[in-house]
């Protein structure tokens, strides 16, 4: 854990998103799709919509530390809601 | 017949892969790492949580850096876009001048950044160099090391003159891509220079006009080196932008852990610009190739 000193909290955050870009590679081997246009009037596939997920939930989580500045956990359901709503209609 | 499927190949990228993990990938991690953590250097970690996001965010240093960088790189924008597409349209086509043209504009591309900044840090002295000399001598007042407005005129003027060309060249390389059939149809129109440069050269060059914003607002966004050659970032913090800021504080200050929420943030705001320019980009392609 000395190595790059390594953290539990860091290395699970590293470990979630490799994750998810395995399952996210393991599904578009799987199943390939054809990319849709969404609100954002531009084509996207479900790797596309996982990178404005990931992007987008570190500005909502900025946003929170900024803004209300505690109960940082909380900001988690505000990306799970914006992931959700991403996957859905972008 | 069937068609073999192999997925072998994929193999031969493993080196690529390999090398960018350790170029970027890791040293990205690391920078994670630090951001979460406070150090009093010995190689000895605690474990800060997010407090250096949190005094990132309310830090008036790093809110001032940012406007600074983010007005920089629109007054170049502004700037070099315009300018490189009319230095463009008035290139010659074909020809000797053409190609001494071509060879003139790409001089300055090749000047490595810190002998750029050198070269105006001594243009714009006002006792040895040419340009501060001139301005003295007709009665205006110029220090770039005193007065925040020259030192801000020096630092765009040196970008503007240093990278230009290359807008220049990608727009000129945009139109010689238009044929003829474009221009004589206009003519036969009786098409007003105005039209033509609206509706043929225009949507003909957005495409790599995409590319030159791109690559500018990147570069701009990131530059350290020329202002920091030729004003170091003064008078004062007048010319401080978020590069030469963090340095201050990762390698001046030894802040490792602010320093990394910083440069998080700052790494955030430029993969989120570039995406919009990039999926601008790919989308104007497909609309074109339909």
């Amino acid at each position: 854990m000395d190595w790059m000193a390594w953290t539990w909290p860091t290395a699970i955050f590293f470990g979630i998103i490799a994750m998810l870009l395995i399952t996210f590679t393991i599904l578009a081997i799987k199943f390939p799709e054809t990319p849709r246009v969404g609100i954002l009037r531009i084509e996207t596939t479900r790797g596309d919509r996982l990178f404005i997920t990931l992007l987008g939930s570190a500005f909502i989580n900025l946003a929170w530390l900024g803004i209300v500045g505690a109960n940082q956990p909380y900001a988690l359901i505000v990306c799970l809601v914006y992931a959700a709503a991403v996957f859905r209609w972008v | 017949m069937e068609k073999t499927v192999n997925q072998k190949a994929w193999f031969l990228v493993l080196p690529v892969l390999v090398l960018v993990a350790f170029s970027a990938v890791i040293p990205l991690m690391t920078v994670v790492n630090y951001s979460v953590q406070d150090t009093f250097g010995n190689n000895q970690f605690f474990w800060a949580g997010l407090e250096w996001f949190e005094d990132m965010l309310s830090s008036q240093r790093m809110w001032d850096a940012l406007a600074r960088q983010a007005i920089f790189s629109a007054i170049i924008l502004a700037i070099e876009i315009p300018l490189g597409i009319i230095v463009a349209l008035n290139m010659p086509k074909r020809g000797f001048w053409a190609s001494l043209c071509l060879v003139l504009m790409s001089l300055p591309l090749l000047i490595p950044w810190n002998v750029v900044g050198t070269i105006w840090q001594i243009f714009g002295r006002v006792d040895i160099g040419l340009l501060g000399h001139t301005l003295d001598a007709l009665g205006i007042s110029y220090n770039y090391t005193q007065d925040i407005r020259a030192a801000w005129v020096t630092v765009i003027v040196m970008d503007v003159w240093h990278w230009t060309s290359l807008v220049a060249l990608l727009a000129y390389a945009g139109l010689q891509s238009i044929p003829d059939a474009y221009y004589q149809a206009a003519k036969i129109d009786q098409a007003s220079r105005w039209a033509v440069f609206r509706y043929i050269e225009l949507p003909k060059m957005a495409g790599v006009l995409m590319i030159a914003i791109l690559l500018r607002f990147m570069d701009s966004f990131m530059i350290y080196t020329e202002p920091f050659v030729v004003t170091g970032g003064g008078p004062g913090n007048a010319t401080t932008f978020l590069s030469i800021d963090l340095v201050k504080m990762a390698l001046g200050q030894f802040d490792l852990g602010p320093a990394a929420a910083f440069s998080i943030m700052y790494f955030l705001v430029i993969l989120l610009i570039s995406w919009v320019f990039y999926t601008v980009m790919v989308n104007l392609d497909k609309r074109e190739g339909k």
